[in-house]
């Protein structure tokens, strides 16, 4: 790859950066060294400004510190009241973001970024609050001081010995499309600060003594200077790649940092965040889980390092591996990091020496071609446990205690046996003793049981008796053997131990994923797979769990009746919040942290599908690790939901077709049929209105008749279509009783009625025939329907007949005609839908017969078309009889 | 016969209420309109109409709902205006106390006919002991039934369907309500026994038993006397 070609990746993330930022509202920082240099003043100024060219401004949140002449400037500006929340007892102000989004301004104004909200509103820090401003499409204004951003906390802390406890990550100054540095030299700040302008009078002293030092000044001047010269660079680069100018590209380099449980990671990872920002590279974060075990302090301190590198940028990879070294290695070679960054070793040398050198020396070793940086750390904060040479597993006071009962319980059988065995098979049960130790207590415990057994051993039992004197060379060989041993194999034992728990941790995490993943492939619904997810995630992370599936973009407020978790407004509200925003919110997270459960977004490719709900039986942060595996379940159960959700819609869209087949044909056929019948009524209406037709009273009845007649057709019509309609859709319930087919026979006659005109009719119904089992609405309805078709295709002089028998064991109805019959080629076609006999009259509507023979297909039984000798149409209903109908019982009168 | 005759007609559709009230002023009723069920039962309160036409299909109510409340105060003949596929809901609105049914589109000679019969049912207080009907003739004091002079056999059961047909004539009965009237109220579901008396009464009443004039089958309904 040339090195002077944009990367169409690099290119492509420069174009939609820049999309992402057209929608959301703009940011502009205005940035100082320090409080007093006119960050605020600076800002109402420029609102000032944009509210002069017609921009709708108000101010969100300005703390003025009384300072006359910026209160001054507040005056013309609208202003959202404060909220207040009440926190232990007293009342505080916050920013009312709710009322900020639902204003929907086009510019507020935030004042210091870093602020950290009262707990109880939705976000901890206030610029997650702007974050959430931007989202809306508003443009935001703010300020900050150098010392708040992340990545330089540490060296203001080293400059000015001062900790700073507010800060926001570094990544919201990419954010910004816009900043404005407010420069002003320490001299004058300083002269600001003694005139009273920056802090009250009382205060002055001790800040200008402390913080206002000149030194620190100069020093956080230059951060300051420095981080706008870095950011002016970074959009140079920016506008050169999108504006496809060659210039010198991105590097393509990749750092790696190590990350560990130890609070000196820290520095690491913003030494790298740093260095990563001026080299214009990606980072990435890695640690590597080894078969050890870490105490929940170290956990804590792995899952806030692993948190913060993320937060900074970086991508975080965890791997496993027992040998460190070699494992980042590994990573780095297959994520192509040119440069690792590690920890300058605080052990001692001694202990390194023993292990075969520092994992630095190792990585340093091995490395061949990637480079090496060692970081060192503040010395304060990374001093080890000193009790605790090897922190892979703790155990507890009791532990030992229980080691040295074990101890003292063997050594008490030995006194009573010992003059019976001989001492070197003592010695065997303790090494015994030791190992049991291992297994049950640990490494601990065990390394003291081997020490005081040796002691005791030799004091009790090795010649000369009660004395730590040996006397043959042999028994101080076999003593110091058998301590050797004993810690040996005690440290062997508890290793396998702890590797043991780990595999079996790890195979329990490895089946529930598969099980899921099992249950979700071969899960028939929906349903299934998200009871079993729920009851898999319950069980893995001890907690109670809820899914709530949207419906239409929006989120329902009844969890799937399969959620263990119960839900208040509360936590609704959080899980309504992650559902919006696509981001895990509630518990330990940074939004509405006051919620008890955690709510995980369920996110597929066309967005949030729904939200995962967890809550931990025992209130505890998630590790990095189960953090992990949560995505992972959240990802597995958005992946079913989404699968079931392209499911619905292709089926929808396999419906769609189909419907869109019918309505064409549909429109095709029965556009003429609706047409008639209206063109009649319209016309005959409009001849009734004509005064000149009208007034002669045999024409009114004519087009009165017409009328009718044309309305009568087209309630035929919507009639066919509906009986369709509910053919068609599957939804025809049939309603099955008794029948007496003679009445159903006469009854649709009766309805026929004068309808069928001269021509004669015959019903042959013999009056001992059985009642049949079928639904009488919609029988009636299919000889209504035969009848209307021999009406419609026949002479008025024809004779129709009806018949009913019973043959061999089925119900046969014939409707018949000695009218022209149907041509043979289309006997089977006329009970299509809308195909119509060519050449034969209109007035049908080309449904009737299809709707018959469905309706007769729905009772399990046929219906057919035969032409009959010498002429004439027949078709004939055959219907299973079943069983015999239930005997009649006389009235008790 | 139509004198001073109030009709209360229940509908939100204005073409069909103007339909009504052409029709129907036409034949000498008086019309009140109400749009809405609430309207309805108020209307029916105040102007205590002598027929009350209702539609099923209401914006506010259910048309069932309506009849229910009108049923717990007035005894005021219903006349249930519904669509053909809806042959429930013309069950539940005649089991909850409708006294007929038309089903949409209907004619207005129809719509005057189940007039006329609710009108004779509310203003003739005692039944006529003697019932006449083309050649039939049915004495109800004495138990008499002659076709064409001859005296006809009924079995009990039979002779207590047709004057329970005959008490009611023009009405629609439904399945139930003729089940528990004439067999009793555990036997309301057992609709075949209608088939075979109904099929026994044509064999012995009617001139065609496979076209009935009289003893009617309303599909999906009950049955219906009509007398010519």
């Amino acid at each position: 790859m040339s090195e002077n070609r944009p990367d169409p990746d690099a290119l492509l993330a420069a174009i939609q950066d820049q999309e992402q930022r057209q929608r959301r509202g703009k940011l502009k920082v205005f940035f100082g060294m320090a409080a007093g240099v006119g960050k605020t003043y600076a800002m109402l100024d420029a609102a000032h400004m944009r509210k002069a060219e017609g921009v709708n401004v108000v101010v969100g949140y300005v703390e003025t510190h009384n300072r006359a002449e910026t209160e001054s400037l507040l005056d013309r500006l609208e202003i959202i009241p404060r909220q207040k929340v009440e926190y232990r007892g007293t009342t505080l102000e916050e920013m009312d973001l709710d009322a900020i989004l639902q204003r929907k301004p086009e510019l507020v104004l935030v004042d210091e970024l870093a602020h950290t909200n009262v707990p109880g509103v939705r976000h901890p820090k206030r610029y997650q609050d702007v974050v959430e401003i931007l989202e809306a499409g508003i443009n935001v204004y703010t300020t900050i001081n150098v010392q708040h951003f992340e990545s330089r906390a540490d060296t203001v802390r080293q400059i000015t010995g001062i900790t700073v406890h507010e800060t926001v990550p570094d990544s919201i100054i990419d954010l910004a499309d816009e900043i404005e540095l407010i420069d002003l030299s320490p001299e004058d700040l300083r002269k600001r600060l003694a005139e009273g302008k920056v802090y009250v009078p009382e205060k002055v002293e001790t800040a200008a003594n402390n913080f206002f030092r000149v030194g620190n000044l100069t020093a956080l001047r230059e951060m300051a200077l420095r981080l706008t010269a870095e950011r002016v660079d970074h959009q140079l680069q920016n506008y050169m790649q999108i504006k496809r100018i060659a210039g010198p590209w991105k590097s393509g380099e990749r750092l790696l940092v190590a990350v560990g449980p130890s609070p000196f990671s820290e520095q690491l990872i913003r030494w790298t965040r740093r260095m990563a920002y001026n080299l214009e590279a990606d980072w990435l974060a890695v640690y590597v889980e080894t078969s050890g075990m870490l105490t929940p302090e170290q956990r804590v301190t792995l899952t806030h390092n692993l948190e913060l590198a993320r937060d900074l940028g970086a991508e975080v990879v965890t791997t496993a591996g027992d040998d460190i070294p070699a494992t980042l290695l590994n990573v780095a070679r297959q994520r192509n990091a040119a440069q690792i960054v590690m920890g300058k070793p605080v052990h001692s040398p001694l202990r390194d020496a023993l292990r075969g050198g520092s994992p630095v020396d190792k990585v340093v070793r091995a490395s061949g071609s990637i480079d090496v940086f060692v970081v060192t750390g503040n010395p304060t904060t990374t001093r080890p446990p000193l009790f605790n040479l090897d922190t892979r597993q703790t155990s507890n006071p009791t532990q030992y205690g229980i080691a040295l009962t074990a101890v003292g319980a063997v050594t008490l059988g030995h006194l009573i046996i010992s003059d019976i065995v001989s001492y070197e098979l003592l010695g065997l049960i303790y090494l015994m003793a030791v190992l049991l130790i291992a297994v049950y207590l640990g490494r601990g415990p065990a390394v003291l049981a081997a020490a005081t057994s040796a002691l005791a051993w030799n004091f009790l039992f090795i010649e000369p008796r009660f004395t730590f004197e040996i006397s043959r060379a042999q028994d101080l060989l076999l003593l110091l053997l058998f301590f050797f041993i004993a810690l040996f194999a005690g440290n062997l034992t508890a290793r396998i131990r702890t590797q043991e728990r780990q595999a079996r941790h790890n195979a329990e995490r490895n089946m529930a994923l598969y099980t899921l993943a099992h249950e979700t492939a071969s899960a028939v619904d929906m349903d299934a797979v998200l009871r079993s997810a729920v009851a898999q995630i319950g069980r893995i992370f001890n907690g109670d769990v809820a899914i709530l599936l949207a419906k239409d973009d929006a989120l329902s407020q009844t969890p799937h009746p399969s959620s263990t978790l119960t839900m208040d407004e509360r936590e609704l509200g959080a899980a309504q919040w992650a559902f919006e925003n696509g981001r895990t919110a509630g518990r330990h997270t940074d939004t509405l942290p006051a919620a008890s459960g955690r709510y995980l977004p369920l996110r597929t490719s066309a967005g949030s599908v729904g939200i995962l709900g967890l809550r931990l039986r025992e209130d505890e942060r998630l590790t990095f690790d189960q953090e992990a595996l949560l995505e992972t379940f959240t990802n597995q159960v958005a992946l079913v939901i989404e699968r079931e959700m392209l499911d619905q819609a292709a089926e929808q869209a396999t419906m769609l077709r189909e419907s869109e087949r019918l309505y064409t044909a549909l429109l095709n056929s029965i556009s003429h049929e609706l047409r008639t019948p209206i063109a009649t009524i319209s016309g005959a209406a409009s001849g009734l209105l004509n005064l000149a037709t009208a007034s002669d009273s045999s024409n009114r009845a004519a087009l009165a008749q017409d009328i009718l007649t044309a309305a009568e057709r087209l309630n035929r019509l919507v009639e066919n279509l509906l009986d369709m309609s509910r053919l068609e859709s599957g939804r025809l319930m049939l309603k099955r009783e008794w029948c007496d087919v003679c009445d159903l026979l006469g009854a649709a006659v009766q309805r026929m009625g004068i309808a069928l005109g001269e021509r004669r009719l015959q019903i042959d119904c013999p009056p001992d025939l059985p009642l049949v089992q079928m639904d009488f609405v919609l029988i009636e309805q299919v000889i209504v329907n035969l009848l209307d078709n021999i009406r419609n295709y026949t002479p008025t002089t024809t004779q129709v007949d009806l018949d009913a028998r019973v043959i061999e064991g089925n119900l046969r109805v014939r409707a018949m005609d000695d009218g022209p019959g149907i041509p043979n080629e289309e006997i089977e076609r006329i009970f299509d839908k809308f195909h119509r006999v060519p050449g034969t009259p209109t007035g049908g509507t080309g449904l009737g017969l299809s709707i018959s023979r469905g309706l007769v297909e729905a009772h399990g039984g046929t219906l057919k078309a035969e032409n009959r000798t010498p002429h004439g149409a027949c078709f004939v209903i055959q219907l299973p009889l079943g069983a015999a109908p239930p005997p009649v019982k006389e009235a008790a009168l | 016969m139509s004198e001073g005759v109030h009709i209360l007609v229940i509908d939100d559709e204005v073409q069909i209420r103007r339909f009504l009230r052409i029709s129907l002023e036409a034949s000498g009723y008086h019309v009140i309109e109400a749009v809405t069920g609430g309207e309805g039962i108020t209307r029916s309160a105040q102007h205590r109409p002598d027929i009350i036409i209702l539609d099923l299909g209401l914006p506010d109510m259910d048309g069932l709902e309506v009849l229910r409340r009108l049923r717990e105060w007035t005894a005021t003949p219903v006349i249930i205006l519904s669509v053909r596929d809806d042959d429930q809901g013309k069950v539940a609105a005649l089991d909850t106390g409708a006294d007929d049914y038309l089903t949409k589109p209907f004619s207005t000679d129809e719509l005057l006919a189940r007039i006329r019969v609710a009108i004779r049912h509310t203003q003739s207080e005692a039944q006529e002991p003697l019932f006449r009907c083309g050649d039939l003739t049915v004495d109800l004091a004495r138990r008499l039934v002659t076709l064409r002079g001859e005296t006809v056999k009924l079995t009990p059961t039979e002779y207590a369907l047709l004057r329970l047909m005959i008490q009611h004539t023009g009405k629609v009965l439904t399945h139930q309500q003729i089940l528990r009237a004439v067999w009793g109220p555990e036997y309301v579901h057992e609709t075949h026994y209608l088939r075979v008396y109904f099929a026994q009464l044509r064999q012995k009443l009617e001139d065609n038993p496979a076209l009935p004039k009289m003893l009617i089958t309303e599909p999906g309904v009950g049955y219906r006397l009509v007398v010519e």
